[in-house]
């Protein structure tokens, strides 16, 4: 490695797109630089240019877009000197040679990056023979040893192994495997992680982070999450609508943040240091204007103050009990007949909602926590259980309620959807979409439709202009919010949260917990709020429960969840959640390999040892519920 | 001010720009973008259509073809079955400006008919003395116009006594351009009709197939497969056959129509189902689904509206079929039967080949119908490209 050079120096670039309402700068005038070895990480929002920058690098930018500037890749190993990416002709053979070669990349969706027909040693392998001339022995000899290195258990079975057969931490274990194989001097790391599940996200950190110093590669790690960044950096650029804002080394930027935009950035991530009731500051504070909804939409009860609740234990707006939902699949045989496995999505889940509460549910993908939402709101049908709700209009039976019965229960239920982009007809205008439920209830005529339409938008902070517009139009913060009033449109009891935020840049999250906190307070909403993210939960809810492999594993008021967790499962989530914080690092030992859900790491007295009903519902302090097996004593659940 | 780097592997030192922060910069947009914003589907298909100058050029010669079937009576200068029993197998006539490098305006020579003795061929020989100028907006053959009241205006007609015959005659001295007029409303709207019923067929079946599955959508499958595998022209010959032959030509016309729409559902049918087996998953059907809408409205207000430009592209690449369709079964003489007069029944005329060798014209009429087949080609192309205004 030679002293005093940059590895990538990125001078001046402009990008720009040619679009249909005219051209679209995506980056105006932005300089960075990767020294060898080390780190910088590229922060923004989404469309804020970063993975166009990315793009640029590479040599993939689209045909429709114009660059300028100059991309100096400064590779000692190639001995050229400083190569001029943006002058070099598209897919020509130089940036060939380097692509794959010396400059590495992996993307943010290990679902669709890998080939589905393509065992992923050959994936891996493919780069070999194609930049190194390696033979297939060759090839196979140091895919194998590629794929150990990024933790796969069993290379020589993995390296046969299809994508489908592979968890998504694996497969981004599998793109890591394959970005590396040439021994690049620059790995270009697009959102690694931001599609993963925390305890996952914490392992590839780790992993990247080691790699990394191993090899003695460069990276240059884009993101939008300051928790990952303060993990891995060692310079930070951030960058916003396509100019450089702030610049600096990691501790500077953490420690002295200057610009409006990256002090603003900060203080709308959640964290688990907040005080009750200490709000988030969203860069874009949305004014919510509940109370003409008030009116129309609620049966009179007055709103109760949050803080009020929680220890109220009478009025329980959602009772559920002994849920199970079991799934099975069929291995299908050439001759029909087919081994059958049965999967318990939902294993004996119960909780109880309070009225006025926000219960949190947190688990990894794959828990059974959707599958619960989704019982919930009569999308799926349980095998046993039960659910009732004690609406205003006395009780229903919600997994029982048929026809007129039913068609209540839609009222007083509705849900929050993750995607803001699928989750509203794309050929609807914002009018249609939130008339829609109060046509299908034949509430009013179309003119009072029209004025309710109006009264929602204006509750969620967006203009009566924006009615005759189409969701296309929107950014992903406002069709959350659209989706929103939609699901308010009926005056419902009950929300359902499923992963609200997941899909949002952290800036637009603040802005959206906000407007769901006062809407709560404002309307005397219940929330269901699921998430996979620990802080979001902790900011949203009073009571939390968290869930694993189809079963409650912890319940217990907020603070005392953050505070003592006692569960080995919610221990480990809590470890995982990155900081945006220098002087608190992640601990990577803290992780298990084998993925938190694993019950082998568990101390004994939570383990179910493959018992069918070991482990029952152990009370540990007042409302703080944790399943352990039942002769467990107090001291050694709590050690 | 911009960001300057340090020197290369110099440390990097605290920047910070000295742009204020606008966080609502990234929402402003210009006039012409909120402009799209607030575009419809049909507009933001319009921009793109627009695009596509092929398809514009066949948007435009189809809306003037059927726009022409509306008045044929006044376009043609002949009725449909006006007989010349003086012009049997005339060839076509040239149209002359000039005569003898004189300025005459459109005119036709003259010509007489000798009976080859030898042959048994009518030869026409043109009289180059005799010329006969085209009167335009005159009084020729009168007919009731939209069977509403009569009247005898034509665009243009032979001089007083002499004959017009662009494109010749067949073997009863009929003006085949005359017939062509006539034959192009059959043609024309044969497809439409066609294609209306298959469109409304696929749409239903395969939407129910498509959002109920289970055994439906197993059974709607095979009935596809099964109609599918059927040889067309067979069938077309036994459904044709079923007609009975004291039906009036009209209600022989809706009776092919019916075949050709009950054969051709089963393409979009299928369209139709994977289509709405890949939306029935995204959230906001389960949305609409959780709000309490009934199947009838999700599939009619969520799910249609989605593809239903895809649809109406693939509609439009299906109406050439019907057309050949329609002539094929003419031709082979299954379909219509004069005197309604189609573009297949014109060329029923030229179906041996002495008389294709000795009366070549009598094969014009395949011109309009690749014309009109090109045209609906190139127009579904382009509807097709701009269905995706989001792309």
């Amino acid at each position: 490695m030679t002293q005093g050079a940059d590895l990538l120096r990125i001078e001046d670039l402009t990008v720009s797109f040619a679009m249909f309402g005219g051209a679209l700068d995506a980056v105006r005038g932005a300089s960075l630089r990767v020294l060898p070895g080390k780190v910088t990480a590229l922060v923004g929002e989404s469309g804020s240019g970063k993975s166009v920058i990315s793009q640029a690098v590479m040599g993939i930018l689209p045909n429709m877009a114009k660059a300028g500037g100059r991309i100096l890749f400064n590779d000692p190993a190639l001995g050229t000197g400083p190569v001029d990416l943006l002058s070099l002709p598209r897919d020509g053979e130089t940036i060939r040679t380097l692509r794959g070669n010396r400059m590495g990349m992996i993307f943010q969706e290990p679902m669709t990056s890998l080939s589905p027909l393509h065992t992923i040693g050959n994936q891996i392998g493919e780069s070999l023979a194609l930049h190194k001339g390696a033979t297939k022995a060759e090839q196979r000899e140091r895919t194998e040893d590629m794929l150990s290195l990024v933790g796969f258990p069993d290379p020589k079975r993995a390296i046969d192994m299809y994508p489908f057969e592979l968890s998504g931490g694996m497969r981004q274990r599998a793109m890591i495997a394959m970005a590396l194989i040439c021994g690049p001097s620059l790995l270009i790391a697009d959102e690694p992680t931001t599609a993963l599940d925390v305890t996952i996200q914490a392992q590839i950190l780790h992993l990247l982070r080691g790699l990394q110093q191993q090899f003695d590669m460069a990276m240059l790690l884009i993101t939008h999450d300051l928790g990952v960044v303060a993990n891995m950096a060692d310079e930070v650029v951030v960058i916003y609508h396509g100019e450089i804002m702030e610049a600096g080394p990691v501790d500077a930027i953490f420690r002295r943040p200057s610009h409006p935009y990256l002090k603003g950035l900060m203080a709308a991530v959640p964290h688990f240091d907040m005080k009750p009731g200490e709000r988030l500051k969203a860069l874009r504070e949305v004014p919510v204007k509940a109370d003409i909804l008030l009116g129309r939409t609620m049966p009179a009860t007055k709103p109760k103050a949050p803080a009020a609740s929680p220890l109220g234990r009478d009025d329980v707006l959602l009772s559920v009990r002994g849920l199970t939902k079991t799934y099975t699949t069929r291995k299908s045989g050439w001759f029909g007949k087919g081994e059958t496995r049965a999967m318990r999505a939902v294993d004996d889940v119960g909780f109880d909602i309070r009225r006025g509460e926000c219960l949190g549910l947190v688990g990894e993908s794959g828990c059974g926590k959707t599958t619960v939402s989704k019982i919930l709101m009569r999308a799926v049908t349980p095998d046993a259980g039960s659910v009732t709700l004690n609406s205003q209009d006395g009780p229903i039976d919600m997994l029982a309620a048929r026809g007129s019965a039913l068609d209540r229960l839609r009222t007083r239920v509705q849900m929050v959807f993750q995607d803001p982009v699928s989750s509203l007809s794309p050929r609807m205008t914002v009018q249609n979409i939130l008339a829609e439920p109060l046509e299908i209830h034949r509430r009013g005529n179309a003119e009072s439709r029209r004025e309710a339409a109006k009264a929602l938008l204006k509750a969620i902070g967006l203009d009566k202009r924006h009615l005759n517009r189409y969701p296309h139009s929107f950014s992903g913060g406002q069709r959350q919010r659209i989706g929103i009033a939609r699901a308010l449109a009926l005056g419902p009891e009950l929300l359902i949260c499923d992963e609200p935020v997941s899909a949002l840049d952290v800036s637009v999250q603040a802005q959206i917990l906000n407007l769901l906190k006062d809407l709560q307070a404002e309307l005397g909403l219940t929330y269901l709020f699921i998430s996979h993210n620990l802080a979001v939960v902790d900011y949203m809810a009073d009571r939390i429960a968290v869930m694993c492999a189809g079963r409650i594993v912890e319940l217990a008021p907020r603070e005392r969840l953050m505070r003592a967790p006692v569960h080995p499962y919610t221990k480990a989530l809590l470890a995982a959640v990155p900081f945006p914080d220098l002087d608190r690092p992640l601990d990577f030992t803290l992780l298990s390999k084998g993925g938190a859900a694993s019950q082998k790491r568990w101390a004994k007295a939570f383990s179910s040892e493959g018992e069918e009903g070991a482990l029952k519902k152990v009370e540990v302090a007042e409302g703080h519920w944790v399943l352990a097996r039942q002769n467990a004593d107090a001291t050694e659940i709590c050690a | 001010m911009t960001m300057l780097l340090p020197e290369p592997g110099a440390p990097l030192a605290h920047y910070v720009s000295d742009k204020p922060f606008d966080p609502m910069s990234i929402e402003a947009m210009t006039q012409k973008q909120s402009d799209i914003y607030e575009a419809s589907q049909l507009r933001l298909m319009w921009w793109k259509f627009k695009k596509h100058r092929i398809a514009l050029a066949s948007l435009f010669f189809l809306a003037v073809a059927y726009a022409m079937i509306a008045v044929v009576e006044f376009l043609a200068p002949y009725n449909l079955q006006t007989r010349n029993v003086e012009n049997i197998y005339a060839p076509p006539q040239a149209v002359h400006l000039f005569h003898e490098g004189s300025l005459v305006g459109p005119f036709v020579y003259g010509r007489t008919m000798t009976l080859d003795m030898a042959t048994l061929r009518r030869v026409y020989t043109e009289d180059r003395n005799r010329i006969e100028p085209l009167r335009f907006f005159c009084r020729g053959d009168s007919y009731r116009f939209w069977g509403l009241f009569e009247a005898d205006r034509h665009l243009v007609c032979p001089a007083e006594g002499g004959t017009f015959f662009l494109f010749g005659t067949d073997r009863l001295g009929r003006d085949v351009l005359s017939r062509m007029f006539y034959g192009a409303r059959i043609s024309l709207t044969i497809g439409l009709l066609g294609v209306t019923m298959a469109f409304v067929l696929g749409i239903v079946i395969g939407g129910l197939a498509g959002y109920h599955g289970g055994l439906f959508d197993l059974i709607v499958q095979r009935v596809i497969e099964v109609l599918q595998s059927i040889p067309s022209i067979p069938l077309w010959m036994a459904l044709a056959a079923i007609m009975p032959v004291t039906w009036s030509p009209i209600v022989i016309y809706l009776g092919i129509t019916c075949i050709l729409g009950l054969l051709d559902w089963t393409g979009l049918a299928r369209a139709v189902r994977s289509k709405l087996l890949a939306l029935r998953e995204e959230d906001y059907v389960l949305a609409a689904q959780l709000m309490g809408a009934k199947p009838a409205r999700i599939i009619g207000r969520h799910l249609v509206p989605g593809f239903l430009s895809h649809l109406i592209a693939s509609a439009t690449m299906s109406i050439p079929a019907m057309i050949l369709g329609e002539t094929a079964l003419s031709f082979l003489g299954l379909g219509l039967r004069p005197p309604i007069t189609s573009w297949g029944i014109l060329l029923t005329e030229a179906r041996s080949v002495s008389v294709i060798a000795f009366y070549p014209w009598l094969l014009i009429p395949t011109i309009p119908v690749v014309l009109v087949i090109l045209a609906f080609n190139f127009l579904g192309d382009g509807l097709r490209d701009a269905a995706d205004p989001y792309k």
